[in-house]
C-alpha cells in the first residue's frame, strides 16, 4: 500500500479540504451563534432555554421545546419505520424482478422524486382535503367522508410519500449486488426462503437498511413546511420553532436549537452505525 | 442498469448544458453599456404578463431603451414575507435596487439607516399619490418611500353555510355556531391582531397584560378552528373547505374568481380592523439610486400603475388609476366598493390600527404566546 | 407469492403516483383553483410559455443541478475511496462525521450557517454582493456529497479488496488499477449518487434560498414565493411537462439498451 499512498492523499485531499470549509467552518458559525448573545458575548442561556422554558399545553405545564422535539421525533420514526416497513418488500421485489422489470420500477421509483417537492405537497391537499378528491370517491361509494387533513395521519402520508424513494433506493442498491451463492448456500444448508432472508439477505442489506433510515428520518425531523400544509398548521414541529425564531429574529437561539438538535442526531446515528456495524463484520470498523 | 444510469446522466447533462447557454443571462452584467437593476418583491404582486396581462418589467426595458438608448436589465426577485426579506439585506448578503417592504417593516428599515432617502425630482409621478397617503407614521416626512398598494384586512365568509345575521364584527370567528370551520391566520402579528381588535385593544400595547388577554382570547378560539393558515385559505375558502376566514381584501376577489358551484363567497370589514401600506423603497445597497428612482417613477405611471391594481386586485393609493375609467369598469362597482371604502379620514383610522414596529422585548413577548398558541 | 408481488407492487406504485395524476389532471384546470376542476383548458400552457421568470427559474435550476451533480460525484467518489482505505483512526472518524452533518442538518440551518460564512468573507473583502451564482453552487455541491458518498461507500465494502491488489500485482499502476478495476466495481453505486445528487439539488429551496443572491432565482424558490400569494395551475403545467420529459428521457434510453442487449 507505500506505492499508493501519494496517490491516496491526493485522492483524498480536494474533499478533506472541501469538508473543512464548508462543513466544518459553519458548523462553528452556528456554536459561536449558539453560544453568544445579541451583543456576542459568551453564554449558555440559549442552551439552557432550550431545556427549561416551559409552556401551558391543555393546562398542564410542560417543557416547551422539549415537547415539541419529541412531537417532531415521534411523526418522524413513525414515518421512518413506515417507509422501511413499505420500502424493503419493495426493495426485495426490485432486487428479484427480471432486468427489464428492475429497469422500468427503477424509473417509476425515481419519478416522484423529480417533481417539485412543494407542488406534490399540494397535490396531497387536493386529494386528502374534506372536500377532497378521496372523500369525493368514498362519498360517491356511499361511505361516509374521513376527515384525514389536518391530522397527524396526513402529516405522517406526506413525509411517507416524500420520503419513500430514499428508503428504497439504498436497501435496492445493496440488494441488487449481493452475491447470490451466498443465498444458494444458505438453502443447500437448509435454510427455507425465511431463513434465508434472516439470516443471510437481512444482515447483508443493513447498510443499505441504515443508508435509508438516515436518508429519510433527518429531513422527516427537520421539516417544516409538510406539517404547514398538510397539518393544517396546527403541528408545530421543532422545524416550525427554528424558522419561527430566525423570522422573529432570534438568530442566537435558533442556533442554539439547531446545535443542540445537531448534537442528538449525530450520537444517534454514530450508535446506529458502532451496533449494525458489529452486526455485520462482526469487529470494530469506524 | 448501468447503461440506463448512464444514457440517463447523459441526457441530463446536455439538457443541462442547453440549459446552461440561456442560463447565461442572469450571471453577465452584459455587453458594455448594459446596466442592471435588482428588484425584491412580495410574490405575485405585480403585473407579469401572465393571463394577457401587462408585463410591468418586460415593458420597463423596452421603455428605458427607447428613452434613454441603453440596455437595462432588469432581475426580478420575489420573497414571501417582511421578515425574510429583511434578514436577506440586514445580513448584506444581497444588494436590491427596490424593495417594497410592508410599512412596520419601512418603519424598523429607516431606523436602522437601511434605506436611502428618494431624490423625488426623478420621481414626477410622485404628485399622482393621494394626500391621504402622505406622512403616515412609518415614514413621516415622506423621504424614504413611495406607496404602491394598500389594503384592509376583512372577513371573508360563505354564504352557502353563514347566516348573514352572523356575519359582523370579529364575533363571527369566534362564532360556536361555526365550530371546525373557522381559519386564523398563521402568523403572529395577524392572528393577535384579530383577537386584540375584537377585544378594542391596542395592537401595538406595551402592556403585557393586554397580549395575554389576547393570548387567552385565541385559545378560547382554538376548538372552533379549521386550522392556522397563510395562503391554504385560497384553496380552501374556493373549495368549501373551510366557511369563514380573515384575510386581506384585495385576494377576496381573486377567490370569488374561483369559487366553486355551490359556494358563495362574501366580504366585509369588521372594526376597527387593520389598515397597512406596502411602499417601495430604495435600500441603501443600492448599486444604483437614479435608475432604481426611474423604475420607481415607471411604476406610478399609468399603464403599469393600473395593470399592477387590476393584477393584483388591492387598493392603489395612486389618483390616476382609481380615476381610470377602464379600470373601474373592469372591476366592476361591487369590486370598487369593497376595495375602496368610503373613508372620511385614512390617515387617522390608518395611523390607530395600523401594525407598527414594536420593541424586541415586545416581539420576544409576543413569539414565545404565539409559539404556546402553536403548540396547544 | 409472485401475485402477492405483484399486487403488492402496484399498490404501492398507486400510491406514489396518485399525486402525480392530480397534477396533470389540474394542469388542463379552466379555474385558476387548485381544488375545483371546472372545465379543460390548455390556457396555463399558453401562460407558462409566455412567464420568462419562471422559465428562466426552471433554466438557472437545470444548469445548477448539472453542475452539482458533477463536482459532487467527482469530489464524492473520490472521497469515498479515500475514506475507507484510510488507516488513520481519528482522520477517518472526523471525515465519516463530516460527511454525516450536512445530512444532520436542518436544512435551514445550513442554509444559514454558509450564508453567515459566505457573508463574513464578503464583508472581508469588501464586496457588495456577497451571495452569487458560485456560492450557491458551493453550497449545493456541499449538500450533495453526503449521497454521493453514501452510495459509494456500501458498494466499495462490498467490494473485494483484493481485486484491485491483484491487478497491481498484474503490473497496473495504482491509478490504472483504481481506474480499471475499482471503479467499474464500484459504478452503480457512483451512478446512483449521481442521480441522487441531480434529484437533490433540482429540489431543494430552503439551502437556495439562503445562500443565492439577486438576479439567480430556482424554480423551489419562485415557487415558495409564489406561495405567499397562490400556487396557480401554471405550476402544475409546469410539473406535467417535466414528468414527461423525464419520462420521454427515461424511455429513450431504456430503448438504446434494448437496442445494445439485442446486438449482445
Amino acid at each position: 500500500m507505500t506505492r499508493s499512498r501519494t496517490l491516496h492523499n491526493v485522492i483524498l485531499a480536494p474533499y478533506s479540504l472541501w469538508a473543512l470549509l464548508f462543513i466544518l467552518v459553519p458548523l462553528a458559525f452556528v456554536a459561536y451563534y449558539a453560544f453568544t448573545d445579541n451583543a456576542f458575548a459568551f453564554t449558555t442561556d440559549n442552551i439552557a432555554r432550550f431545556f427549561t422554558a416551559t409552556s401551558v399545553v391543555d393546562g398542564a405545564e410542560v417543557r416547551t421545546y422539549l415537547l415539541i422535539f419529541w412531537r417532531s421525533l415521534k411523526l418522524a420514526v413513525i414515518s421512518t419505520v413506515l417507509c422501511l416497513l413499505l420500502g424493503y418488500p419493495l426493495a426485495y421485489i426490485m432486487a428479484r424482478a427480471s432486468d427489464r422489470s428492475q429497469k422500468i420500477m427503477m424509473i417509476l421509483i425515481m419519478i416522484p422524486m423529480w417533481m417539485n417537492f412543494l407542488i406534490r405537497t399540494y397535490a396531497w391537499m387536493t386529494i386528502l382535503q374534506d372536500t377532497g378528491i378521496l372523500n369525493g370517491f368514498l362519498t360517491s361509494l356511499g361511505l361516509g367522508r374521513v376527515h384525514i387533513i389536518g391530522t397527524e395521519s396526513a402529516v405522517v402520508i406526506g413525509m411517507v410519500y416524500d420520503y419513500l424513494p430514499y428508503m428504497v433506493l439504498p436497501i435496492y442498491s445493496i440488494m441488487a449486488k449481493m452475491d447470490l451463492k451466498l443465498l444458494e448456500a444458505a438453502r443447500d444448508l437448509g435454510c427455507n426462503s425465511f431463513g434465508v432472508l434472516r439470516r443471510v439477505i437481512f444482515p447483508l442489506s443493513l447498510p443499505g437498511v441504515l443508508s435509508g433510515i438516515t436518508m429519510v428520518l433527518i429531513p422527516s425531523v427537520s421539516t417544516f413546511y409538510i406539517s404547514q400544509k398538510l397539518g393544517n398548521g396546527k403541528f408545530f414541529l421543532i422545524g416550525d420553532a427554528i424558522e419561527g425564531q430566525y423570522v422573529a429574529n432570534n438568530l442566537h437561539f435558533a442556533a442554539a436549537m439547531a446545535f443542540i438538535l445537531m448534537v442528538i442526531l449525530l450520537a444517534v446515528m454514530a450508535l446506529m452505525k458502532h451496533f449494525t456495524n458489529r452486526q455485520v463484520y462482526g469487529g470494530d470498523d469506524t | 442498469m448501468k447503461k440506463l444510469s448512464a444514457s440517463l446522466l447523459l441526457c441530463a447533462l446536455l439538457v443541462g448544458l442547453l440549459a446552461g447557454c440561456g442560463g447565461g443571462k442572469a450571471q453577465s452584467t452584459g455587453s458594455a453599456g448594459t446596466l442592471t437593476l435588482n428588484v425584491y418583491n412580495w410574490g405575485e404582486y405585480i403585473s407579469d404578463g401572465s393571463e394577457d396581462s401587462y408585463d410591468t418589467v418586460a415593458e420597463f426595458e423596452i421603455w428605458y431603451q427607447e428613452t434613454y438608448g441603453r440596455k437595462v436589465n432588469v432581475n426580478y426577485d420575489t420573497y414571501a414575507s417582511n421578515e425574510d426579506m429583511y434578514a436577506k439585506l440586514s445580513a448584506g448578503a444581497v444588494s436590491y435596487d427596490v424593495v417594497i417592504p410592508s410599512d412596520y417593516m419601512i418603519a424598523r428599515m429607516a431606523d436602522e439607516d437601511m434605506l436611502l432617502e428618494l431624490n423625488f425630482d426623478n420621481i414626477p409621478n410622485y404628485a399622482n399619490i393621494d394626500d391621504d397617503f402622505k406622512g403616515l407614521f412609518y415614514d413621516p416626512e415622506d423621504k424614504y418611500s413611495v406607496p404602491y398598494a394598500y389594503g384592509i384586512v376583512g372577513v371573508i365568509w360563505n354564504a352557502a353555510e353563514v347566516d348573514e345575521a352572523d356575519a359582523t364584527g370579529w364575533d363571527l370567528m369566534w362564532n360556536e355556531k361555526y365550530s371546525g370551520r373557522i381559519l386564523q391566520f398563521n402568523n403572529p402579528r395577524d392572528a393577535f391582531g384579530t383577537a386584540m381588535y375584537k377585544l378594542g385593544l391596542d395592537v401595538n400595547s406595551a402592556d403585557k397584560a393586554d397580549w395575554d388577554k389576547a393570548y387567552e382570547e385565541l385559545m378560547a378560539q382554538r376548538p372552533l378552528r379549521y386550522g392556522l393558515v397563510m395562503d391554504e385559505i385560497y384553496n380552501m375558502m374556493e373549495s368549501g373547505e373551510a366557511a369563514i376566514g380573515a384575510y386581506y381584501a384585495g385576494d377576496y376577489f381573486t377567490m370569488l374568481d374561483a369559487q366553486a358551484d355551490g359556494v358563495d363567497l362574501r366580504f366585509y370589514y369588521p372594526e376597527p380592523t387593520n389598515y397597512y401600506v406596502d411602499a417601495m423603497c430604495i435600500p441603501s445597497c443600492c448599486q444604483n439610486q437614479e435608475l432604481a428612482e426611474i423604475f420607481i417613477n415607471f411604476m406610478l405611471s399609468r399603464d403599469a400603475a393600473v395593470a399592477n391594481a387590476e393584477y393584483t386586485y388591492y387598493a392603489s393609493p395612486n389618483r390616476i388609476v382609481y380615476t381610470d375609467e377602464e379600470y373601474l369598469d373592469d372591476l366592476g362597482e361591487e369590486t370598487i366598493e369593497i376595495l375602496y371604502p368610503e373613508m372620511e379620514d385614512f390617515a387617522a383610522q390608518y395611523n390607530e390600527t395600523a401594525y407598527r414596529n414594536l420593541p424586541q422585548e415586545m416581539l420576544d413577548y409576543l413569539n414565545t404566546l404565539w409559539e404556546n398558541v402553536k403548540i396547544n | 407469492m409472485k401475485t402477492a408481488s405483484r399486487i403488492y407492487t402496484v399498490l404501492l406504485f398507486l400510491f406514489l403516483f396518485a399525486p402525480i395524476a392530480i397534477l396533470l389532471v389540474f394542469s388542463f384546470n379552466e379555474a385558476k383553483s387548485l381544488s375545483v376542476f371546472t372545465g379543460f383548458s390548455l390556457k396555463w400552457y399558453r401562460e407558462l410559455f409566455h412567464d420568462e421568470a419562471t422559465l428562466q427559474s426552471v433554466r438557472n435550476t437545470l444548469l445548477l443541478a448539472v453542475s452539482a451533480m458533477v463536482i459532487s460525484t467527482v469530489m464524492g467518489t473520490a472521497a469515498a475511496v479515500g475514506i475507507e482505505r484510510l488507516r488513520v483512526k481519528w482522520l477517518r472518524y472526523t471525515l465519516n462525521t463530516a460527511t454525516d452533518i450536512p445530512m444532520t442538518n436542518p436544512d435551514i440551518i445550513t442554509g444559514i450557517s454558509l450564508m453567515l460564512m459566505f457573508v463574513f468573507v464578503g464583508r472581508l473583502f469588501g464586496l457588495a454582493n456577497s451571495l452569487s451564482f458560485w456560492t450557491l453552487l458551493i453550497a449545493h455541491v456541499t449538500f450533495c456529497l453526503p449521497y454521493v458518498i453514501l452510495q459509494v461507500l456500501p458498494r466499495l465494502r462490498q467490494m473485494d479488496p483484493s481485486l484491485p491488489e491483484a491487478a497491481e500485482d498484474l503490473g497496473c499502476t495504482p491509478l490504472r488499477a483504481f481506474f480499471k478495476v475499482t471503479i467499474p466495481e464500484i459504478m452503480p453505486g457512483i451512478l446512483t449518487g449521481a442521480v441522487m445528487a441531480f434529484t437533490m439539488s433540482l429540489d431543494d429551496f430552503v439551502i437556495s434560498y439562503f445562500t443565492s443572491g439577486a438576479g439567480f432565482q430556482t424554480l423551489p424558490i419562485r415557487i415558495y414565493n409564489m406561495t405567499k400569494k397562490t400556487v396557480t395551475p401554471k405550476m402544475y403545467a409546469l410539473a406535467t411537462i417535466i414528468f414527461f420529459v423525464i419520462l420521454a428521457l427515461l424511455l429513450i434510453s431504456n430503448l438504446t439498451d434494448q437496442g445494445e442487449k439485442k446486438k449482445d
